[in-house]
């Protein structure tokens, strides 16, 4: 029998995650339930709180306490995995000014992954991440300190691709730039993901971004999901949940009828 | 309307003397204002932080102007005594981030007491900071007036910064990136509030962003910074038909949610845009 071609990369079925015990106890994420595609490109989209980042993290292996079932490239995950699996999945942060060492040049940063998942050719593979993501060899001794906040990025971009994954997950990668250089960097992360091939989760608050860079998304609040729907159906207004709605309003800028209308969620 | 303008700023220059050598910061800066809802837009680097900062006599770089006058009064040279009369009295400012603005180690009370404890004691005082709470929607002032800063919300934090800054009455109000550490729909509730204020209290507003489009339906009139200048001032509801090729580079490259496209313009940055604007 042959596998149908569709075949999920990722499927999430009924992931929980909580923080603390007892009266503490946080559910960041309740019974959430996804699937994407290879290739795909998948948002997950929420106001602070609403657990976007906490499944990323999972996914990317930085949480192990979560429970229901996570598959990545046909291998079903458990909480401590084999370093070929970490491969798989890369992750890009929202801070490109906390993400990097300040004390490792472009370089270490990135021979690091390779040392210890024990690639060859070290330099050949450095050199190659930095033309990928428009940084000529002149970056790769410089320090974090001396790279503007959209250079960083592209650093944090080509750490993430080193290591070959097939998913690469994307935290908020735009949220701490100017929109001309958010641009720059959704316009390369756009081309990466054709020419590697690569499948994306990404995650955001800015529901133009998500709408630009993915096919389908979720809107979460609260640790739930509370829709699913396409990129045509988020650009054309034909979301359903009353808290999609609002937040579909409040990214439209300010308008003082529509606030006044705002409900509590 | 009031015709008499609250700020006055003609030819403002910031330099600051680094290791590298002078950065002239801030350029030749000049714009009046009223009672109104003026933005001050660019991106990082720009200068509109130094020019917010500057009005309070708050950089620290080495600042000349033609003319710098608060209700016609020069603010070019006042001495600490003098400053105490209009630092946080009658003009005031928010900060981008209410986890860095915030004392942790006071409650929300004390802070706002402090800030009113030249005009305002006692009894009256509390109670006049219990209304600022309620005034900015805190909907359990006694609560938040008990609390630490850690207890609240960024939402939260922010709300009980601006309380904080109205509680002597400003005439001016500098608002520094005020909502954009916020949710989409609580930073849409906090501008509403500072819109309210604008309003009730005829209070004027320099509210400096990099989002044009929250700039472009909140304020009166923007100025578009770059390198420094003021490159374009237009009115808010006409910034669609901005002429300055940078101006319209940074309202066509954010990806917007009703208009899809397969990649989104990059700004061609002209050298001449670095050059003296002819005013």
């Amino acid at each position: 029998m042959t596998q149908p071609v569709t075949q999920p990369i990722i499927e999430i079925e009924n992931l929980s995650i909580s923080f603390g015990h007892g009266a503490d106890r946080v559910d960041a994420v309740k019974n959430v339930s996804f699937t994407v595609a290879p290739g795909e490109s998948y948002g997950l989209v929420g106001e602070s709180g609403s657990g976007k980042s906490t499944i990323l993290r999972a996914l990317a292996g930085l949480n192990p306490y979560w429970t229901g079932r996570m598959s990545l490239a046909g291998h079903l995950l458990a909480a401590k995995r084999p370093r070929a699996q970490r491969r798989l999945a890369q992750m890009v942060f929202q801070d490109p000014y906390g993400s990097l060492h300040p004390k490792h040049t472009v370089d270490r940063i990135l021979s690091e992954p390779l040392t210890i998942h024990g690639f060859d050719d070290i330099e050949t593979r450095v050199r190659a991440a930095l033309d990928r993501v428009g940084l000529g060899p002149s970056f790769r001794f410089r320090y974090p300190h001396q790279l503007s906040g959209g250079q960083r990025q592209r650093v944090a971009i080509a750490r993430a691709l080193i290591l070959e994954p097939k998913v690469v997950l994307l935290d908020e990668p735009t949220s701490a730039l100017d929109v001309s250089i958010q641009a720059e960097v959704l316009n390369l992360l756009t081309d990466l993901r054709q020419q590697l091939g690569l499948t994306y989760v990404l995650v955001s608050h800015d529901l133009g971004v998500v709408a630009h860079m993915c096919a389908r998304l979720a809107i979460m609040r609260t640790g739930e999901v509370v829709e699913t729907a396409s990129a045509d159906e988020l650009s054309e207004g034909r979301l359903l949940h009353a808290y999609s709605r609002q937040l579909l309003i409040a990214s439209r800028g300010y308008d003082t009828a529509a606030i006044a209308a705002f409900g509590d969620f | 309307m009031d015709s008499a303008p609250i700020l006055e700023v003609e030819k403002l220059n910031i330099h600051f003397n680094t290791p590298v050598g002078d950065v002239h910061a801030v350029r030749d800066v000049s714009f009046t204002m009223g009672r109104e809802k003026l933005a001050i837009v660019g991106e990082s680097g720009s200068g509109k932080s130094q020019t917010g900062r500057a009005i309070l006599g708050l950089t620290p770089g080495k600042v000349t102007a033609d003319k710098l006058a608060f209700h016609g009064q020069n603010l070019l040279g006042l001495d600490a005594q003098q400053w105490r009369a209009i630092r946080g009295k009658r003009i005031a400012m928010v900060m981008q981030d209410p986890k860095y603005s915030l004392n942790p180690v006071m409650t929300i009370g004390q802070q706002l007491l402090e800030s009113a404890r030249d005009i305002k004691e006692g009894a009256e005082a509390r109670h006049h900071a219990l209304g600022m709470l309620a005034s900015v929607r805190i909907r359990d002032p006694e609560r938040v007036f008990r609390a630490w800063p850690h207890e609240l919300s960024g939402g939260m934090g922010q709300r009980a910064m601006i309380a904080m800054m109205l509680m002597a009455e400003p005439e001016l109000l500098i608002a520094d990136e005020p909502t954009s550490a916020l949710d989409v729909t609580v930073r849409l509730q906090v501008l509403a509030i500072l819109d309210d204020l604008v309003k009730t209290r005829h209070m004027g507003l320099i509210f400096i962003s990099h989002d044009l489009n929250l700039v472009r339906t909140f304020c009166d009139r923007v100025l578009v910074m770059y390198a420094g200048q003021v490159l374009e001032k237009l009115t808010a509801s006409e910034l669609e038909q901005a002429r300055h090729p940078y101006t319209r580079g940074l309202l066509a490259c954010p990806p917007e949610i009703d208009r899809r496209r397969a990649r989104l313009p990059v700004l061609q940055r002209d050298p001449t845009w670095m050059e003296p604007v002819r005013s």
